[in-house]
C-alpha cells in the first residue's frame, strides 16, 4: 500500500515559492530530497506549487509500455486535471518510491490502479477542504476539475496553487471517496502519450544519448566462449593507438555468472572499437569451449525421463491406468532467444570518490540505488545513499533490463577514471554473450475415459533454472515456480492433474523474456490441448469450453474469441484457424490465428484475433498497440532461428544471422479489449504467449502437420 | 579536418575519415536523434539524409559525406510537423521509439519520391527498418496518413518540407 498519510509543506529555496509537497523533489534541490527521504511515509507523487505548476510523477521506466502517460493518468483522473496541464516526471530509483520503480512483469496498470487512484483523491479532497474554508462553505457545494475547485452556488474558483498553504496544513485523508467509473475523463479512453512527440524529432533521450561533459568511451572484450574469463592480456598495440586513453579489466556479474573482460577506454566509440581488435588476450575457457547446443538438447531428452519434482497435482495421474489407446503423448521443444533490445546495452557512469553517478536504460532503477527489496547495489560496491542515478526513456526492456550487468561492469570501469564513462554493447556483443530466454522441453501426457472426457492431464518441463541461474541460494530440489509459470493455473476443469520440473543445468545466463517461460510453455500446453481435442474428434473451441463449466475468465473470455473472431464461420479448403488462449500471473489472453496454404504450400499468415482480458483498462488505443506488438514479438520467436551454441561459443552474432520481423511479415491483427470489471489484469506481456500455439494449430487446421518444434519455417511446414 | 554539413548548418571535425557517419553525428557533433541499432545496415536505426536520399549512417563513411547535405532527423522540419512526422504523432505510432527517428527518414525519402505508396511499395521502402516493438501495422497507417496531409499540406499552414530534392 501507498501511504497516503502525510503531506509535505516545503519553502522551496529555489523559487517557487510554497509548494504542497505530496511528492519529492528529483528536480536537483537535494537539501530537500534528503529531508523527504528521511521523513518516509508521504504520498510522493504529485507536487503542486503556488505558482500553479503541477507535477507528476512516473514511477516506471518509460520503455514502450505506456506508463509516461499511463501512471499519471490515473492520479491525474482522481486528481481532477488534465495531462495537459502537468508536468510528468521520471523518478530515479529514489527510496520514497522503492520496489513500485520496477517495470516488469505487465505490473504496472495492475498492482497500482487502486493505490494510484487514492494519490490522486486525497490529494484532491484536501484542496476541496482548503477551498471550502476560505470561502465558509460546505464542502458539499465544492468540486474540483481541471487543477481547480469551484464553488457551485456562487461560481467562485481558487486554483490549486492559490490554495497550496492552506492545503498544507491538512491531513491527506486515507481513504478518500473514489470516483464512479463513468464520470470517468482519462481512464478508458483513447488518449495520446505525452512521449511520442519527443520519439518523432529526436529528443526523446535514452541511455545511449547522454552525453556527459568529459566523457570517454568504451568497450569491452569478453571470452567469446561463453562462461569462459580471462586468463591474461597485452594491451601494448593498443595503447599505442591514438585515441585509446585506457585498458582495464572488468568483472560483468550476473546472478551465479561471473565473468571478468578487459575494457578499452578511448576518446570515441569509434576508436575504443577498433582498438578492441588488437587487444591480445588468452581465455581461460574452463572446458566450456566444448559445449554445444546439439548436445544439450540431447541431454535435455534423456532428462525428461527423470521424475523431476512436483509442481501441482490434483487427483492422481498415476493411479488411473488407462488403455494405451486412452492415453495421448507428445514431446515439445523450444529455442533460447535473443531478447535484441533495439537500444544495445549501454551505460555512463562517473566515480568521484565514495559517490557514484549513473545514468541508464533500465528497467529496474530501485534496484541499482539500493531503494528496492533486493541488494544488487552492492554489486555496485556503493551505498545506497551514494548512488544517484539518472534513469531515461529505455529503448527496449524485454526482460534484458531487468538485469544489472551492465551496470555493475559501467561502474567497475568508471572506477579506473577520473572522468564519466559510457560503456556500449556492440550488436554482436549483445547477441554473443547473453543472457538469453532458456529453452524449455516439454513432455505432456493426456488421458481419455471410456466415454471420451479428458479425465488425466500432465506436463513436465525440463529446462534450465531462472532461479538458480540468478540465486546463489536457490535450492535445486524444489520446483523453480517460474520455469512452470502457469501451466498447473489453467482454468480447465480436469480431474486428473500434475505438473512437474526436471532442473538441467546450465551455464549460459539466461534471463526473462517478454512473457517468461509462458512464452514457450504455451506454445507446448496449448499445442498439446489441440492434439486432444483432435483425438477427441472435437473443434478446439468446443473441447475447451467442454472443459469450463464453472464460470471463469476463460470461459468468459473464449465465449468472445468464439464471436469476435467468426470462429464457427466455414474457411475455404486451403485456409485454416487455430487458437489458443494463456492464462498466468501477467493476464489473460486469448487469440485465434488465419493461415492460407499458398501454391508452393508455404504457409500465409493472413489474420490474428485477439482478446484480451484487463478488467479495467486506461489507454484503450494503447493497449491495442501493446498487443499488436506482443504478437509480433511472438511471431518472430516462432518462426526465426533461435540462438544456438557451438564449441562454447554463439553462433549468431547480428540480425543477418539472428533476423526480427520486418514490416512485410506482419499479419492483420484484431484486438478485442475486455474490461468488465473484476480483477486488473496486466497488457505488455498477456497478448505474446497465446499466439505461437494458435498459429501451429491453424497450420495443423490447415495442413494435418502437428508442429512440436519452435522455431519453425512457414515455408517448409 | 573534414566539413560536414547537416542540418543546413556546418561543422569542422577532426576524425578518422574512416569513421561512420553515425559516430560523428552522435558522438562529435552530439545530435543523439540518429540511432545505433546494428553497425552494419540491418536495421535502419541510423538511416539519414544524405543529399536527400536515405542512408544508413553506420556504413557510411564520414568522408562520403563530405561537402554534401545531410539532414538528421532533428532537421528534417523545424517543429516536428513534417507530415510524416504529425502523421507519427496522429496515430502515437511509437512504442519505446528508439527506431523512429530511422522509420521517419525512411518514411520521408519515400512519399517525396510516391506521393501515393500502396501497401506493397511501404513495405518495400520500409523493410529496412526494425522496429522490436512491432509497430508495423501503424508504422504503414501512419505512411498513408502522411500521404494525405501531403496533399493537402498548403492548407495547413505547416513549415515546408526540408527534405532536400537534390539527388547524387
Amino acid at each position: 500500500m501507498i501511504q497516503v498519510s502525510r503531506r509535505r509543506f516545503i519553502k522551496n529555496a529555489g523559487g517557487a515559492g510554497i509548494a504542497l509537497w505530496l511528492g519529492i523533489n528529483v528536480r536537483g534541490n537535494t537539501i530537500i530530497a534528503t529531508n523527504i527521504i528521511e521523513s518516509g511515509n508521504f504520498t510522493p507523487y504529485i507536487l503542486v506549487e503556488s505558482g500553479g505548476a503541477i507535477t507528476i510523477f512516473n514511477t516506471k521506466p518509460e520503455m514502450g509500455q505506456g506508463t509516461f502517460q499511463s501512471i499519471p493518468a490515473i492520479i491525474a483522473e482522481e486528481f481532477e486535471v488534465s495531462l495537459d496541464q502537468v508536468t510528468i516526471k521520471n523518478t530515479n530509483g529514489e527510496k520514497p518510491f522503492g520496489n513500485r520503480q520496477r517495470a516488469g512483469g505487465s505490473s504496472s496498470i495492475r498492482t497500482n490502479y487502486t493505490d494510484l487512484r487514492k494519490v490522486g483523491a486525497s490529494a484532491k479532497e484536501v484542496f476541496i477542504k482548503a477551498a471550502s474554508a476560505r470561502w465558509q462553505a460546505d464542502e458539499s457545494d465544492c468540486y474540483a476539475e481541471n487543477g481547480k475547485v469551484f464553488h457551485k452556488p456562487t461560481n467562485r474558483t481558487f486554483t490549486y496553487g492559490e490554495l497550496v498553504a492552506d492545503a498544507s496544513k491538512l491531513e491527506l485523508p486515507k481513504e478518500p471517496k473514489l470516483k464512479d467509473p463513468k464520470d470517468f475523463r482519462i481512464l478508458g479512453k483513447m488518449a495520446k502519450r505525452p512521449d511520442v512527440p519527443l520519439k518523432t524529432n529526436g529528443s526523446a533521450q535514452f541511455g545511449i544519448d547522454v552525453q556527459v561533459p568529459g566523457m570517454l568511451y568504451a568497450t569491452v572484450a569478453r571470452s567469446p566462449v561463453i562462461g569462459g574469463t580471462l586468463k591474461s592480456f597485452d594491451a601494448s598495440e593498443t595503447l599505442k593507438i591514438p585515441g585509446v586513453e585506457k585498458v582495464v579489466q572488468v568483472e560483468r556479474i550476473m546472478g551465479r555468472y561471473h565473468s571478468v573482460g578487459v575494457a578499452v577506454i578511448a576518446k570515441s566509440y569509434w576508436i575504443a572499437l577498433k582498438a578492441r581488435k588488437t587487444l591480445k588476450i588468452e581465455w581461460d575457457n574452463k572446458g566450456y569451449e566444448n559445449f554445444n547446443s546439439v548436445d544439450y538438447e540431447k541431454h535435455l531428452r534423456e532428462l525428461s525421463r527423470e521424475e523431476g519434482v512436483l509442481d501441482k497435482t490434483i487427483g492422481s495421474v498415476d493411479s488411473l491406468n488407462l488403455p494405451p489407446e486412452k492415453n495421448v503423448e507428445a514431446f515439445y521443444e523450444t529455442p533460447m532467444v535473443a531478447h535484441h533490445t533495439l537500444e544495445p546495452i549501454n551505460c555512463v557512469a562517473q566515480v568521484r570518490g565514495d559517490q557514484v553517478e549513473i545514468w541508464t536504460s533500465t528497467q529496474v532503477p530501485s534496484s541499482i540505488t539500493g531503494s528496492g527489496e533486493n541488494d544488487v547495489h552492492k554489486y555496485i560496491g556503493f551505498m545506497p545513499d551514494n548512488i544517484k542515478l539518472h534513469s531515461t526513456f529505455v529503448g527496449g526492456g524485454l526482460g534484458r533490463r531487468l538485469n544489472v550487468d551492465y551496470v555493475i561492469e559501467a561502474v567497475g570501469i568508471a572506477k579506473n577514471l577520473s572522468q564519466p564513462v559510457k560503456v556500449l554493447w556492440s550488436r554482436e556483443d549483445t547477441t554473443e554473450l547473453g543472457p538469453y530466454r532458456p529453452m524449455t522441453f516439454s513432455q505432456l501426457k493426456g488421458g481419455f475415459s471410456e466415454d471420451g472426457k479428458l479425465i488425466s492431464f500432465q506436463h513436465k518441463v525440463i529446462s534450465p533454472s531462472f532461479q538458480e541461474a540468478m540465486n546463489p541460494a536457490y535450492d535445486i530440489k524444489k520446483v523453480d515456480g517460474t520455469m512452470v509459470e502457469g501451466i498447473g493455473e489453467q482454468a480447465y476443469e480436469i480431474p486428473n492433474l500434475k505438473t512437474s520440473y526436471v532442473r538441467a543445468d546450465f551455464h549460459v545466463p539466461v534471463a526473462a523474456w517478454r512473457s517468461v517461460t509462458s512464452s514457450t510453455l504455451a506454445f507446448c500446453h496449448e499445442c498439446f490441448i489441440d492434439e486432444l481435442a483432435y483425438k477427441a474428434n472435437k473443434d478446439p473451441m468446443n473441447f475447451r469450453l467442454e472443459l469450463l463449466s464453472k464460470p471463469s475468465d476463460l470461459k468468459r473470455v473464449l465465449l468472445k474469441t468464439r464471436e469476435f473472431s467468426h470462429w464457427d464461420e466455414p474457411l475455404p479448403k486451403n485456409r485454416g484457424r487455430g487458437m489458443a488462449q494463456w492464462e498466468f500471473f501477467a493476464g489473460l489472453c486469448a487469440q485465434v490465428v488465419e493461415v492460407t496454404v499458398q501454391p508452393d504450400q508455404s504457409i500465409k499468415v493472413d489474420k490474428v484475433f485477439a482478446v484480451i482480458d484487463l478488467g479495467e483498462v486506461v489507454n484503450p488505443d494503447n493497449v491495442k498497440n501493446q498487443v499488436e506488438g506482443a504478437i509480433v514479438m511472438a511471431l518472430g520467436a516462432a518462426i526465426k532461428p533461435g540462438i544456438t551454441l557451438k564449441d562454447g561459443k554463439c553462433m549468431q552474432h547480428n540480425f543477418y544471422d539472428n533476423p526480427l520481423i520486418r514490416i512485410q511479415e506482419v499479419p492483420e491483427i484484431e484486438v478485442l479489449i475486455l474490461a468488465e470489471g473484476g480483477k486488473v489484469k496486466g497488457v505488455g506481456e498477456p497478448g505474446l504467449p497465446a499466439f505461437a500455439p494458435a498459429l501451429a494449430n491453424a497450420i495443423y487446421a490447415a495442413t494435418g502437420d502437428r508442429i512440436r518444434k519452435m522455431p519453425f519455417d512457414l515455408k517448409k511446414v | 579536418m573534414i566539413s560536414l554539413n547537416v542540418n543546413q548548418k556546418t561543422y569542422q571535425v577532426d576524425v578518422d575519415p574512416n569513421m561512420p557517419l553515425l559516430w560523428v553525428i552522435r558522438d562529435i557533433i552530439g545530435l543523439t536523434g540518429t540511432k545505433y541499432g546494428c553497425g552494419v545496415a540491418q536495421c535502419g536505426a541510423c538511416t539519414v539524409h544524405l543529399n536527400g536520399e536515405a542512408v544508413r549512417s553506420c556504413v557510411t563513411k564520414v568522408s562520403r559525406a563530405e561537402g554534401q547535405k545531410i539532414v538528421t532527423i532533428e532537421g528534417l522540419s523545424a517543429n516536428n510537423d513534417h507530415p510524416v512526422q504529425r502523421a507519427w504523432q496522429e496515430i502515437d505510432v511509437p512504442q519505446c521509439g528508439y527506431c523512429h527517428s530511422g522509420q521517419i527518414m525512411s518514411a520521408a525519402v519515400l512519399l517525396r519520391e510516391n506521393p501515393n505508396p500502396t501497401d506493397q511499395d511501404i513495405d518495400e521502402a520500409m523493410s529496412g527498418n526494425i522496429c522490436r516493438c512491432g509497430t508495423y501495422l501503424r508504422i504503414r497507417k501512419a505512411i498513408h496518413i502522411a500521404a494525405e496531409m501531403q496533399k493537402t499540406k498548403s492548407n495547413t499552414g505547416q513549415t515546408k518540407n526540408s527534405v532536400s530534392p537534390v539527388k547524387i
